[in-house]
C-alpha cells in the first residue's frame, strides 16, 4: 500500500530476523529517532514494557503518575522540541486517560504518537477485562489512529503513524498494539521509514497565482496588518517569516500559540490577538485594508464576534491545511501550502516598505493600553502583588530566555500577555482546548525535550491541583523545573466571567488549596510562599538559581480582572480596557 | 455565510477512498458532529480494485457542503472528494415491495400499474410477490401511495448511487497520487481552484 523508500537498516547484521511485536515496537521507534517515552504499565502494555527493560540505553522512559500526565508531557515535549512525542499506556483506563491530551494536541496542532495495549485480539467485543474500544473513542480528537491485532502489521503501522504525525499539519496519532501482536514471534525485515501514503497528502504544490496575487495585494496595500499563528513554528519558517516582515515593513501581532516565532523586543511585533489580547492589534483589525494571517486558523478567541471581523480587509490566507482555509474568514486570497514554502516566494514579489504612518497608529494605541492597563499591572501601587508583576520580575531575570510554560486561565493571559520571549517554542500552552491540569506535566515534558533551556511553568491555584501528582514525577526523575502557582484563591478566569456577567454571583469559583509548598517538601521539591513585594524578586532569583526543581507560590490580589476583554459575541473593535 | 435555509438543497458527497475499517465511522463522525443528517450512505467498491466509493447524500447550503468535503477529504485515508446538485449526477435508487399474491392476481390494474412504474417481479410465492424497481425518489414513493390500498406489506428503499455526469473516472487521479512526487499538473484541491467568482484562473 505504501510505496516505501530509503529503507534504514536499524542493526545491518540482524536485519530479517525474528523477534517479538514488542520488541519490533520499541526498534521502530529508535529507528523513527524516539529518545524519551511518557508512559504507566499495566496489564494489556505489559509486553512492551518487557522489551523496554532491554532498551535502557537506546530509550528514556519517564514513569509519570497518571496517563493525562503522560500525553500533556509528550506534548511539551514535543513543542518545545519539535519532536515527535511518545506516549504509551495499557488499556481500558490507560487509554481512556489519554482523551484529554489526544483533544488538547489535535486542535493544537502538536505531533505524538500514543501506543496504547490492548486486550488479545480473540477477546475484542467481548467486554473482556480492561476492554475500551479506545479506536472509537479517540477517532474525534486523533488525526489518524490504527488497531494493530498482528505483529506483522506493526512495522507498516508505526511507520504510518510517525510520519502522519509529523507531517503536513502535525497531530496525534494513536496506535492499539493487541497483547497478542506485542507478544507474537514474527520474521521482522528491515524497518522502513514512510515518506508517502497515496491517499495523503502532506505537503501541497504552492500555486504562483496565489502567491503573485497576495504580492499584488500587500503592494498596493495602505494599512496591511499581518497575523500569525503557531503555523510559523511548525513549519520551521521562523526566519522567512521575519525576512517577508522586514522586507515588506507589516505590521505583526500573534496568536498565543504563535508567540515567539517573531521575538517580543522586534519593532514589527505589535502584539498580541484576541479576547484578552493587545488594544490596537484588535482594534486595528477592523481598519487595516489587507489582512495577511499565516499558520492561524481564525479561532473565536481570536476574531469575537465574527460578522464583525475586518469586513472592510482583503484577506490573504496562508496555510498548510486547506480546511481553515475559508472555514471563518472567506480568503480573497487562498495561499494553501506550507509557509517555509510560501514565505520566501512572497517575500521576494512584495515591495520593501517602512509604513510609518500606520504602524504609529499601533503605537498609539498601545501608549493608550499602558496608560489604562499595563502600568497597573506590570508595576502596581497597591498593597497586594499582581500577576503581571511576576511575570515582569521574571522578565528581567530570564531576559526572554526561558521556556514558559502556562496552565489556563487568568495567570495564562496575563503569562502570555507579559511574557517576553526571544525565541520560538518558548510559549506552551493549552490554546485550543483550554486545559486545566496542562502546564505542571507539560512543563516536564517540555524541560526533557529541552534540557538546555531553563524551563518555568506558570500555574493557578485551580490548575495545579488538577495534575498535582506529576510532582511524583518530578521527585522521581529530579527533572529541573520551575513552578509557580499565581494563588489568587479562586478559579479566577470564571469569578472574571461571573463578576462581569453575572452580577457577582460568585457560583463555586471559590476554591481551597492545601498548603502547596509543604505538598512539595513531601514529594522532596524546594519550595516558598511569597505575598510580599520586596521579597518577590529575591525569592524568584532564588527559585531560577535552585538546582533543581522549585515551587513558589506567589499569593497575588483575590479579584483582579483581565483587561482588556472583548467580551463574548462583540467584535474586536469593540475591546473594553476597564 | 448567514445562507438561509431556502438556499439548502440536496447534494450527492462522492469520496474515493482506501478499504479501511473505521473509516466509515471518521466519516459519519464529520456529520453528526455538526448535528447533519444523512439522508443517504452507500459503500461500495468503485472501478478501481482496492478504492471504496461511498455516496452520501444529504440537504444542506452549498457552504455547509464545501466544508464538509473539505474535511472529509483531510482524512488520511481518503482520497479525494466531490460534491454535486442533483442535476450534476446520474443517480438511482431501488425500492422492494411486498405484496400479496392473491390481490395482484385478481386485480388487473395492479399489474398494469406496475408495468407503468417499470416494476419487475423478483420473487414470485403463493402468498406474496416482491416487486423490485429502480428510479428516483419520487418514483419509488409514488409506487407505495399506488400499491398502499393493496394491501403492501413491507416495503424497503436502498441507499442512492450516484455516477457524476462530467467525471472521467478515477484511473488518472489515482496515477497521480501513487507518485511520491506529485506533478505540477495535479489538481490538488477542487476547492479552492473553483472558488466561484472570487478566483479566476
Ligand atoms: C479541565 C478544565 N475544567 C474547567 C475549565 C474552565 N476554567 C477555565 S479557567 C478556570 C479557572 C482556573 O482557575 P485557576 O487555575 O486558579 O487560574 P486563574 O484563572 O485563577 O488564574 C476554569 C475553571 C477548564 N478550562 N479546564
Ligand atoms: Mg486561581
Amino acid at each position: 500500500m505504501l510505496i516505501q523508500e530509503k529503507p534504514i537498516q536499524l542493526l545491518p547484521e540482524t536485519a530479517r530476523q525474528t523477534m517479538s511485536g514488542a520488541e519490533m515496537t520499541l526498534r521502530a521507534l529508535v529507528a523513527e529517532g524516539v529518545d524519551t517515552i511518557f508512559g504507566y504499565p499495566g496489564g494489556a502494555i505489559i509486553p512492551i514494557y518487557d522489551a523496554l527493560y532491554d532498551f535502557k540505553q537506546e530509550l528514556n522512559h519517564v514513569l509519570v503518575r497518571h496517563e493525562q500526565g503522560g500525553i500533556h508531557a509528550a506534548q511539551g515535549y514535543a513543542r518545545a522540541s519539535g519532536k515527535v512525542g511518545v506516549v504509551f499506556a495499557t488499556s481500558g483506563p490507560g487509554a481512556t486517560n489519554l482523551v484529554t491530551g489526544l483533544a488538547d494536541a489535535l486542535i493544537d496542532s502538536t505531533p505524538l504518537v500514543c501506543i496504547t495495549g490492548q486486550v488479545f485480539a480473540h477477546l475484542l467485543g467481548t467486554d473482556a477485562f480492561q476492554e475500551t474500544d479506545i479506536i472509537n473513542i479517540t477517532t474525534p480528537v486523533t488525526k489518524w489512529n490504527f488497531q494493530v491485532t498482528e505483529a506483522s502489521q506493526l512495522p507498516e503501522a508505526l511507520a504510518k503513524a510517525f510520519h502522519i504525525a509529523r507531517s503536513g499539519r502535525p497531530g496525534p496519532v494513536l496506535i492499539d498494539i493487541t497483547k497478542n501482536a506485542q507478544l507474537q514471534q514474527f520474521d521482522f525485515p528491515e524497518y522502513q521509514i514512510c515518506h508517502h501514503i497515496r491517499s495523503y497528502r502532506p505537503a501541497p504544490i504552492v500555486r504562483p497565482e496565489y502567491i503573485r496575487q497576495a504580492a499584488e495585494l500587500i503592494n498596493q496595500a495602505k494599512r496591511p496588518f499581518v497575523l500569525w499563528g503557531q503555523g510559523v513554528t511548525l513549519g520551521r519558517a521562523e526566519a522567512e517569516f521575519r525576512a517577508f516582515i522586514e522586507k515588506s515593513g507589516i505590521p505583526a501581532a500573534w496568536t498565543i500559540l504563535g508567540a515567539g516565532a517573531l521575538p517580543t523586543s522586534h519593532p514589527l511585533n505589535v502584539g498580541m490577538l484576541g479576547m484578552h489580547g493587545n488594544y490596537g492589534p484588535n482594534v486595528l483589525t477592523n481598519e487595516c485594508d489587507v489582512l495577511i494571517a499565516i499558520g492561524m486558523r481564525f479561532d473565536d478567541r481570536v476574531t469575537g464576534r465574527l460578522d464583525k471581523y475586518a469586513r472592510q480587509a482583503q484577506v490573504i490566507h496562508l496555510d498548510i491545511d486547506p480546511t481553515e482555509i475559508d472555514k471563518n474568514v472567506a480568503a480573497t486570497v487562498p495561499v494553501w501550502g506550507d509557509c517555509k514554502e510560501t514565505l520566501p516566494l512572497l517575500t521576494a514579489l512584495v515591495e520593501a516598505r517602512t509604513h510609518p504612518e500606520w504602524r504609529q497608529r499601533f503605537e498609539q494605541f498601545q501608549a493608550e493600553e499602558v496608560a489604562a492597563v499595563i502600568q497597573d499591572e506590570l508595576f502596581p501601587t497597591s498593597d497586594e502583588l499582581t500577576m503581571g508583576e511576576v511575570i515582569q520580575q521574571l522578565n528581567e531575570l530570564t531576559q526572554g530566555e526561558a521556556i514558559v510554560v502556562t496552565d489556563v486561565g487568568q495567570h495564562q493571559m496575563v503569562a502570555c500577555r507579559y511574557a517576553r520571549f526571544n525565541h520560538a517554542r518558548s510559549n506552551i500552552t493549552s490554546g485550543g482546548l483550554g486545559t486545566m491540569g496542562f502546564a505542571l506535566p507539560a512543563a516536564i515534558g517540555a524541560k526533557f525535550g529541552r534540557p538546555d533551556r531553563p524551563v518555568v511553568a506558570i500555574i493557578g491555584d485551580g490548575g495545579i491541583q488538577m495534575t498535582i501528582q506529576e510532582l511524583g514525577t518530578i521527585m522521581q526523575t529530579g527533572v529541573d523545573v520551575k513552578i509557580i502557582i499565581l494563588n489568587n484563591q479562586f478559579l479566577g478566569m470564571v469569578r472574571q466571567w461571573q463578576e462581569l456577567f453575572h452580577e457577582r454571583r460568585y457560583s463555586f469559583v471559590d476554591i481551597a488549596s492545601p498548603d502547596f509548598v509543604t505538598v512539595a517538601s513531601g514529594y522532596s521539591i524546594a519550595g516558598k510562599r511569597v505575598s510580599e513585594r520586596q521579597e518577590l524578586q529575591s525569592s524568584l532569583r532564588e527559585m531560577l538559581a535552585h538546582p533543581g526543581s522549585f515551587l513558589l507560590e506567589v499569593m497575588v490580589t483575590k479579584e483582579n480582572n483581565i483587561f482588556p476583554m472583548v467580551p463574548q459575541g462583540c467584535s474586536v473593535s469593540e475591546i473594553r480596557l476597564r | 455565510m448567514s445562507e438561509h435555509p431556502i438556499d439548502r438543497q440536496e447534494y450527492n458527497i462522492t469520496a474515493y477512498t482506501e478499504n479501511q475499517i473505521g473509516l466509515l465511522n471518521r466519516i459519519a463522525i464529520i456529520f453528526s458532529r455538526r448535528k447533519i443528517n444523512i439522508e443517504s450512505l452507500n459503500t461500495s467498491p468503485s472501478e478501481i480494485e482496492g478504492i471504496h466509493r461511498f455516496n452520501i447524500v444529504i440537504h444542506e447550503t452549498e457552504d455547509v457542503v464545501r466544508k464538509i468535503a473539505k474535511q472529509i477529504e483531510k482524512q488520511v485515508e481518503v482520497l479525494k472528494v466531490y460534491y454535486n446538485t442533483n442535476q450534476e449526477v446520474i443517480w438511482q435508487e431501488m425500492a422492494l415491495y411486498k405484496v400479496p399474491t392473491d390481490v395482484i392476481a385478481e386485480k388487473a390494474s395492479v399489474e398494469r400499474l406496475l408495468r407503468e412504474f417499470g416494476a419487475r417481479a423478483v420473487v414470485i410465492r403463493k402468498d406474496y410477490t416482491v416487486f423490485e424497481t429502480t428510479g428516483h425518489r419520487e418514483e419509488t414513493d409514488r409506487l407505495i401511495t399506488v400499491l398502499q390500498p393493496y394491501g403492501l406489506i413491507e416495503f424497503v428503499r436502498s441507499a442512492r448511487i450516484a455516477i457524476i455526469k462530467h467525471s472521467d473516472g478515477f484511473n488518472r487521479k489515482l496515477r497521480e497520487f501513487e507518485r511520491t512526487e506529485p506533478g505540477s499538473e495535479v489538481v490538488e484541491n477542487e476547492f479552492l481552484n473553483n472558488r466561484d467568482g472570487v478566483f479566476s484562473m
